[in-house]
């Protein structure tokens, strides 16, 4: 996030797009709930489902999967061809409008509203006036905006439409993405990323090498950026990779195409799984690493709006699992390092050294003070929100997108349009939620969501258990009948391992940051009839 | 705001226009006990708790009552104190309040009330009794037990001005007042989202997290904070375990970003950690079977893998995934691992799944 969670009641108004965020941020979720229905605030939510958000929206945009850069470029033509554009903002801090503007010409509504599916294309004047009106006005997106192969390119919309109505750099605006697990936000800091040291320092530039060669006692590091998870798969498929270490992650719930990932898996020579329970992926290993839980250990994560917390040993360990850093250390050493870490304290200690955003942070500091990075001195107070008064790269740089439909558009074969995500009781793939008494208590067992209307074109029954097939697999579930999600849209949640969405998925990849489109691909659904009986 | 002076217990004293008694007399360290009022919500005055004396004229709330210029407050004597006690008798006579087999015990603030005001004895029999049908209803997560209910509103608020989903409010009149949840007052079949913010705001035994029920009463538990493992809010949590040393409970932490809120992952979603199904040692793949195995062993066969797989094929043969559900120390330590000891930039983690 670029602004703060604090901020929330500075905002006038609220575009969430691809975030269902009162299931998936549910107390960012309540914050912005509170803003609207208590304080007036204004609403504008799109999604291909009428998520709770949209009861409260004074304009609910239900787009289909995948058409977000089309509405974006329908609000900002809106925006620009009533004159509503903050003009000295776009002016004296971004570069690229002409472009832009000359790109989003063909965005009229009537254009938009037929690409996203929408019955009015007034909705989209409403919505784009209702949005410059407002100042500051916050967009809150999610993987709704970022799981596409024009995810990269939606992520730019967003910026666009920011910059052209001047909320960024101002307390209550901003682009917020909500980040989806506890720590993605400091794995990516910590250069958890295959172009990347700590603080986004490239591995291609010279300079950063050298810093993390001296710093490590260490002579040539490489200077080739390494492959994504999706890249590996097909990497190991093809011998190129063969052997892969997987600390807390479960790849073969948790990424698109579950087929080719257990190809993939079965093809190493090698494969490590460092973990807290035996996960399906840790069912493929030649060796299994019992990890310490959150709960057992002591350490940093940074949340969604970049504040870096601390955590403490609450419980003690189970059996005789240990530290995941100690692993990795013992790993280390037996391979000719000489690593003597004393705990997590001795870690972050090194971390500040070599991480200018996080310079600035101590345990001490952490467990007494709110630290946003960039923090880069002891004395700093942290950042609340970026890009005041200018752009970290200097102008902001407005980018002139054209939509793309997805890799996989809907045909007579495949005529349902899938879409997957999380629910408000469970995570991910399901290791820990799942194995929560309570949480799998309430919600048990996989379903998919359908119109109504698809529903009885199909002669589905809610509750009925159906088939629901892609190019790359089939899966059987029960059928849930919601009129919230758009018609000829089809929803199913990836926690469930019996009913694994990601065997229907398409791995198709963003081709920058090959991000794996989850959000969209097509598929059929059938009527399962018992083996013998009758049709 | 402009300053104004009040005189509070005989000392002249500076505040703002706005502020209740009760705010004042808070910054001036003199205590004045309450029970419906909590700072996270809105003011009620329902309980009477809080009675202060009022320019020797009247007595007040001084949770919902604005200070005035020149205004005398009196906060405790023997009639203040009197009256307190009689409102606890009522209290406790119209419920069934056994702190024997109550988990709040230890944790309840009209226990504490009762305690700091001398009640010793049951209150005088006469006295009238909610008529309350027993236990109304439960779901997965949250446990009622109406006839621990005082009334006080707060989860009603609590619903209402931070989860905002309105589920519970008040229904009936005089003894038959009573709580309710949705349209069918069962809480289980309600729009209830399992939150559990009215059962941490509770005062009382009414609510109760069902994580806690039979596995240790308020006073044993032992509180650490942590951070939520689910999304990326990064709620901060305290989390209670009880004498065994098995965690029971969680609350929202005020100084976290969540401001004392968590949603139904952060609440219940814990005990994986002590779940049987966790991995207590390593394991080893031997003819086709991953069995048993000591540290050294395991550690060792990676570690010869990973050294002969580097030698042979080189160091991009080999892929580390690192985790969004690890720390930032963790996940540092992984990408050096790959960069300086491996030598391949090949580690990357589920930012984009």
């Amino acid at each position: 996030m670029t602004n703060s969670i604090r901020e929330i009641p500075l905002s006038e108004a609220f575009l969430i797009i691809g975030s269902n965020t009162t299931e998936n941020h549910p107390v960012i979720g309540a914050m912005i709930k509170k803003a609207v229905i208590r304080d007036g605030k204004r609403l504008v939510v799109a999604d291909p489902r009428r998520i709770e958000l949209a009861r409260y929206a004074d304009v609910f945009l239900q787009i289909r999967p995948g058409t977000n850069i089309a509405l974006l470029n329908g609000l900002m033509h809106v925006i620009l061809r009533e004159g509503l554009h903050d003009a000295e903002y776009v002016n004296t801090r971004c570069e690229g409008f002409a472009e832009l503007e000359r790109v989003l010409q063909k965005y009229t509504p009537e254009h938009v509203a037929g690409i996203c599916g929408l019955t009015d294309p007034e909705q989209i004047v409403t919505a784009a006036r209702l949005l410059a009106a407002a100042k500051p006005m916050a967009v809150y997106y999610c993987m709704g905006i970022t799981q596409f192969k024009s995810g990269v390119n939606g992520v730019k919309s967003v910026s666009n439409i920011q910059m052209l109505l001047g909320n960024i750099g101002v307390p209550g605006g901003g682009v917020n993405p909500l980040r989806g697990q506890s720590n993605v936000q400091g794995a990516c800091d910590m250069g958890g990323l295959p172009n990347v040291f700590t603080a986004y320092q490239p591995v291609t530039n010279p300079e950063a090498r050298q810093k993390f060669e001296q710093a490590w006692g260490v002579n040539g590091l490489p200077d080739k950026p390494g492959l994504t998870i999706v890249e590996s798969m097909n990497a190991a498929i093809t011998g190129q990779v063969r052997a892969l270490y997987v600390l807390g992650e479960n790849p073969v719930l948790s990424d698109p195409n579950q087929h080719h990932v257990i190809e993939a898996l079965e093809k190493l020579d090698c494969l490590v799984v460092q973990d807290i329970t035996l996960t399906e992926t840790a069912q493929y290993a030649d060796v299994v690493l019992p990890g310490y839980a959150f709960l057992e250990k002591e350490g940093t994560v940074s949340n969604t709006e970049r504040r870096v917390q601390l955590m403490h040993r609450v419980v003690q360990p189970a059996g005789d699992a240990r530290e995941d850093w100690w692993i990795i250390q013992a790993v280390a050493n037996r391979l000719g390092a000489n690593w003597n870490y004393a705990g997590a304290e001795a870690i972050f200690e090194e971390i500040r050294r070599v991480t200018p955003s996080y310079a600035g942070l101590t345990y001490a500091r952490i467990d007494q003070e709110l630290l946003q990075w960039p923090c880069p001195t002891p004395g700093h107070p942290g950042t609340q929100f970026l890009h005041k008064d200018r752009f970290a790269r200097g102008l902001g740089q407005l980018a002139a997108i054209d939509y793309t439909p997805p890799a996989e558009e809907v045909d007579p074969e495949y005529p349902l349009a899938l879409t997957t995500g999380r629910l408000l009781e469970h995570f991910h793939t399901g290791t820990m939620s799942r194995n929560s008494r309570i949480l799998n208590e309430i919600v048990s067992e996989a379903y998919v969501e359908i119109h109504p209307v698809d529903a009885q074109n199909l002669e589905i029954a809610d509750g009925e258990i159906v088939s629901v097939s892609t190019r790359r697999g089939s899966i059987r579930l029960k059928a849930k009948i919601k009129p919230e999600i758009k018609p000829g849209v089809v929803f199913i949640p990836f926690h469930f391992a019996e009913a694994c969405a990601n065997v229907l998925t398409i791995d198709a990849l963003d081709p920058l940051c090959k991000i794996p489109e989850f959000k969209v691909c097509a598929c059929k659904m059938e009527k399962v009839y018992p083996l013998g009986g009758e049709r | 705001m402009p300053s104004i002076k009040i005189t509070l217990n005989g000392r002249e004293v500076e505040c703002r226009r706005g502020q209740t008694i009760l705010d004042v007399a808070k910054a001036q360290g003199v205590r004045i006990p309450t029970l419906c009022y909590h700072p996270q919500v809105s003011r009620t005055g329902a309980c009477r708790i809080c009675l202060v004396r009022v320019n020797n004229t009247m007595f007040k709330t001084a949770c919902t009552e604005p200070v005035a210029d020149g205004m005398k407050i009196v906060t405790a004597d023997p009639e203040i104190t009197a009256m307190r006690r009689g409102i606890l008798e009522f209290l406790l006579a119209e419920g069934d309040h056994n702190c024997l087999y109550c988990e709040a015990n230890g944790g309840c603030e009209l226990q504490a009330l009762c305690h700091e005001h001398g009640l010793d004895t049951p209150p005088p029999a006469g006295l009238p009794r909610n008529a309350r049908t027993r236990d109304v209803s439960s779901s997965e997560g949250l446990r009622r037990e109406e006839n621990r209910c005082v009334l006080c509103g707060r989860c009603v608020k609590a619903c209402g001005e931070i989860q905002m989903n309105r589920v519970w409010d008040f229904a009936g009149r005089g003894s038959h007042a009573h709580l309710t949840t949705g349209v069918t007052d069962v809480l289980g079949e309600s729009d209830c989202v399992q939150c559990g913010q009215c059962v941490q705001l509770c005062p009382t035994g009414a609510l109760s997290f069902q994580t806690v029920l039979g596995r240790g009463q308020a006073w044993e538990l032992t509180r650490q904070s942590s951070i939520c493992i689910y999304c990326g809010v990064g709620c901060k949590i305290d989390f209670f375990t009880n004498r065994d040393g098995l965690l029971v409970k969680a609350e929202g932490a005020l100084d976290g970003p969540n401001e004392g809120h968590l949603c139904v992952k952060g609440r219940f979603g814990f005990d994986f950690v002590q779940s049987p199904k966790r991995l207590t040692q390593p394991l080893v793949r031997k003819d086709g079977e991953l069995v048993p195995a000591t540290w050294d062993e395991a550690l060792d066969r990676v570690a010869g893998a990973f050294g002969r797989i580097k030698a042979d094929h080189g160091p991009d043969a080999v892929m580390a995934f690192t985790s969004a559900k690890c720390t930032n120390e963790e996940n540092y330590i992984l990408q050096k691992f790959m960069r300086a000891v491996i030598g391949t930039n090949n580690v990357d983690h589920c930012a984009r799944l």
